[in-house]
């Protein structure tokens, strides 16, 4: 199996903090992560890499520090791993993201499955994966919670999709390309031989040059969508009656009167 | 990949831009002179704020525009799954009328289905002017592939100038496809949209890096300007059963022969929590300690005829099931009442609940952000005052 996986190295934003003078991040001292929903990617191509054979590589489009991440992946188990990176690539959204991706894989050659996180923490907006799937002319499963079967010779791949009113399943031809959500596994920490591995491992980076890429779809002038304003959310008007009494019996009492007054429980 | 351009000899060091950067991605370095670092996003917020005309973004090539004058109108996916549509979709048509009327142009609705014409009736009911009713087998359950290619056939030919989709897991998986067909601008999960007054443009409004900061983006360029909208940011219309407005009916564009998947099953979940839908919420946290802590919750939601949500801590923990989780990747919720116990108010927990019209906190700690957002609340300890106000309702409800 030929398992292409892409990761994204994001802020950890359960870290961020907001200075409250200023309204803005305070982004000093965040680490620096996979994008949690892509270390379920990682997983789930190495379980089937070990079950069927194979290869897992992984790519990423970021600044240079983003090898950490992919490093990360090696030593988790993936065999290979590429970087792109470019100021050219720089102020990419996610049409453009996808664009350079796809042509990325074009370049890799020939793959059985493109693995991709639900979403990303940081831009939240799973649109990647799709995008890179229709630029391919692929198939595209998403939200995949389990893959029953993959058939390489039979070129079928059948899986449960989580959905608003359950679980599909769902079936699709080779190659295609699924991301996934956290119920699919559990990921598995590196090991001390990978991280030796990953410490000497060659990760080649792929600039604008090494792609077949219009210069014109690639990062900010490729780009259809623009950030015209960013603030922090205002807070909300609402001032907190904390209800004070004695006791909590009253403080209950209290906080029923008032949720009766407001007309909402019949 | 940081994009800003510095001057170098026009800064002056007053460190004006370092205060308005959302990301912290400004310093002065040795020399007293601003550095930028790979946080920066290029959103252009220190541009305006620097004295000297120090900082800007590298210009983007201008695009011929006059072409885009042909896109008109504002388009709506009607998501339907059984014959029924979904809810979020009749949110959708209303806030696409508003935009619409302000626009001065017609709301169109596209529903993809079979025998789904009792759907574009409701469509109309709810403002559509005008509806696109694509009617096969083909099209009965929801696959990418046929979806997308018939929405972007359709797009093609009669050139609308917004085109909004719910955030669903369908709606997200279809947008997704069908903008980067299109080759078109998408923002996704947007939680406001505006018309900017003199350009016309749609402006896209919606929380990012998990729900710390709100980025408006714009779309200039490219047509159609393509948005998904989270559940229950917007009100549900009333419909109106005497609407007139149009249906036109349009052919698929791929045969089942030419579609590479099947759905094959759908495992309903049993006993589902529609939270979504609630109209009270009492919501459960790390506060509680254990599976068992949720007893007190199902007591005071079961009083006031409230369903059950949960923060993703809790959920984490295995203590409930991921249905009942609220918040960024959970669900949206937009109740009359939220009650949350034991919660501490995460930015990504307030990402799906703080648009509730009353919430209420009880935590026993004054300092939970919770508090910052909430209408009414009590510091104790949830286990005697949770079951004190089940009392106290139960008292008065005469229950
Ligand atoms: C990408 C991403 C997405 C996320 N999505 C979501 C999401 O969708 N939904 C979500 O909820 N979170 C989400 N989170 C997690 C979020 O950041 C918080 O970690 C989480 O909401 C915390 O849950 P909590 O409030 O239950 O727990 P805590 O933050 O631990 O708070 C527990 C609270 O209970 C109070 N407490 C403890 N004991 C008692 C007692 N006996 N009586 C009264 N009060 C008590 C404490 O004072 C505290 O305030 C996400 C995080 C990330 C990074
Ligand atoms: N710059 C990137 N490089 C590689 N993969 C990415 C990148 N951005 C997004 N992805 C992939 O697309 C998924 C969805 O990201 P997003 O659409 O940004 O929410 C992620 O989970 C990754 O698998």
């Amino acid at each position: 199996m030929q398992a292409i996986v892409c990761i994204k190295q994001v802020p950890d934003t359960t870290e961020v903090k907001i200075d409250p003078e200023r309204g803005t991040l305070i982004r000093e001292g965040v680490p620096s992560i996979i994008n949690p929903f892509d270390t379920y990617a990682i997983e789930e191509a190495l379980r089937w890499k070990e079950k069927l054979g194979g290869k897992v590589t992984v790519i990423t489009m970021g600044p240079p520090q983003a090898i950490s991440a992919l490093k990360e992946a090696v030593a988790m188990g993936a065999d290979e791993a590429i970087l792109l990176s470019d100021p050219a690539f720089a102020g990419a959204d996610t049409w453009a993201t996808a664009y350079t991706l796809a042509v990325a894989i074009r370049k890799i050659g020939s793959f059985d499955l493109i693995f991709c996180g639900r979403q990303a923490i940081d831009g939240d907006t799973g649109q990647v994966g799709p995008g890179v799937a229709t630029q391919l002319q692929i198939n595209q499963l998403t939200y995949v919670c389990r893959i029953s079967s993959l058939d390489l010779e039979q070129k079928r791949i059948e899986v449960e999709r989580l959905v608003e009113e359950g679980k599909e399943v769902v079936q699709s031809t080779l190659p295609c390309l699924i991301t996934v959500v956290k119920d699919i596994n559990q990921p598995r920490y590196p090991t001390i031989l990978g991280i030796r591995r990953s410490q000497k491992v060659q990760i080649p980076t792929w600039t604008s040059k090494d792609l077949e890429v219009d210069p014109k779809l690639i990062g900010l002038n490729g780009s259809p969508t623009r950030v015209v304003k960013v603030e922090t959310p205002p807070a909300r008007a609402g001032k907190c009656q904390i209800m004070q009494a004695d006791s909590v019996e009253q403080q209950a009492e209290l906080l029923a009167e008032k949720l009766l007054a407001e007309k909402i429980i019949v | 990949m940081a994009l800003l351009v510095i001057k170098r000899d026009a800064c002056t060091g007053c460190g004006l831009c370092i205060q308005v950067c959302p990301f912290g991605a400004l310093a002065l370095d040795s020399e007293n002179i601003i550095t930028v670092s790979e946080a920066c996003t290029g959103c252009g917020a220190c541009v305006p704020e620097c004295p000297t005309g120090a900082l800007s973004l590298p210009e983007v090539e201008k695009k011929e525009s006059s072409h885009l004058d042909i896109y008109q109108g504002v388009w709506v996916w009607v998501e339907q799954f059984n014959g029924r549509a979904s809810s979020i979709s009749w949110e959708m048509i209303g806030e696409g009328k508003r935009l619409a009327e302000k626009r001065g142009t017609i709301l169109t609705a596209c529903v993809l289905g079979h025998e789904a014409e009792p759907i574009a009736r409701e469509a109309i009911a709810y403002g559509a002017d005008r509806v696109f009713l694509v009617d096969d087998p083909t099209l009965e359950v929801y696959r990418t592939d046929p979806y997308a290619r018939c929405l972007v056939e359709l797009v093609k030919k009669y050139k609308p100038e917004i085109f909004l989709l719910g955030a669903s897991t369908r709606g997200r998986d279809l947008a997704g496809a069908v903008a980067t067909y299109l080759y078109t601008g998408l923002t996704a999960d947007c939680t406001g949209l505006e018309i900017e007054e003199g350009s016309n443009l749609l402006l896209q409004i919606r929380p990012a890096f998990g729900g710390n900061i709100m980025a408006t983006i714009k779309c200039e360029n490219y047509r159609p300007q393509m948005a998904t909208v989270r559940h229950h940011v917007f009100e549900m219309p009333v419909p109106d059963q005497t609407r007139q407005g149009q249906i036109i009916r349009e052919q698929p564009v791929m045969l089942e022969e030419q579609i590479a998947t099947r759905v094959l099953d759908l495992m309903v979940e049993k006993n589902e929590v529609n939270i979504a839908d609630a109209k009270i919420i009492v919501s459960g946290g790390r506060g509680l300690k254990g599976p068992e802590g949720f007893t007190i919750i199902h007591e005071l939601a079961d009083v006031l005829g409230g369903a059950v949500g949960a923060s993703r801590a809790a959920v984490d923990a295995g203590w409930i099931s991921y249905a009942h989780q609220v918040g960024q990747t959970g669900r949206t919720v937009r109740p009359d009442l939220y009650i949350a116990c034991g919660i501490s108010g995460a930015i990504q927990h307030q990402a799906g609940m703080r648009t509730s019209k009353i919430i209420v906190a009880i935590n026993k700690d004054p300092e939970a952000p919770i508090f910052q957002i909430a209408d009414y609340g009590i510091v104790g300890d949830l286990f005697t005052v949770v079951p004190a106000l089940t009392r106290a309702l139960k008292k008065r409800l005469n229950k």
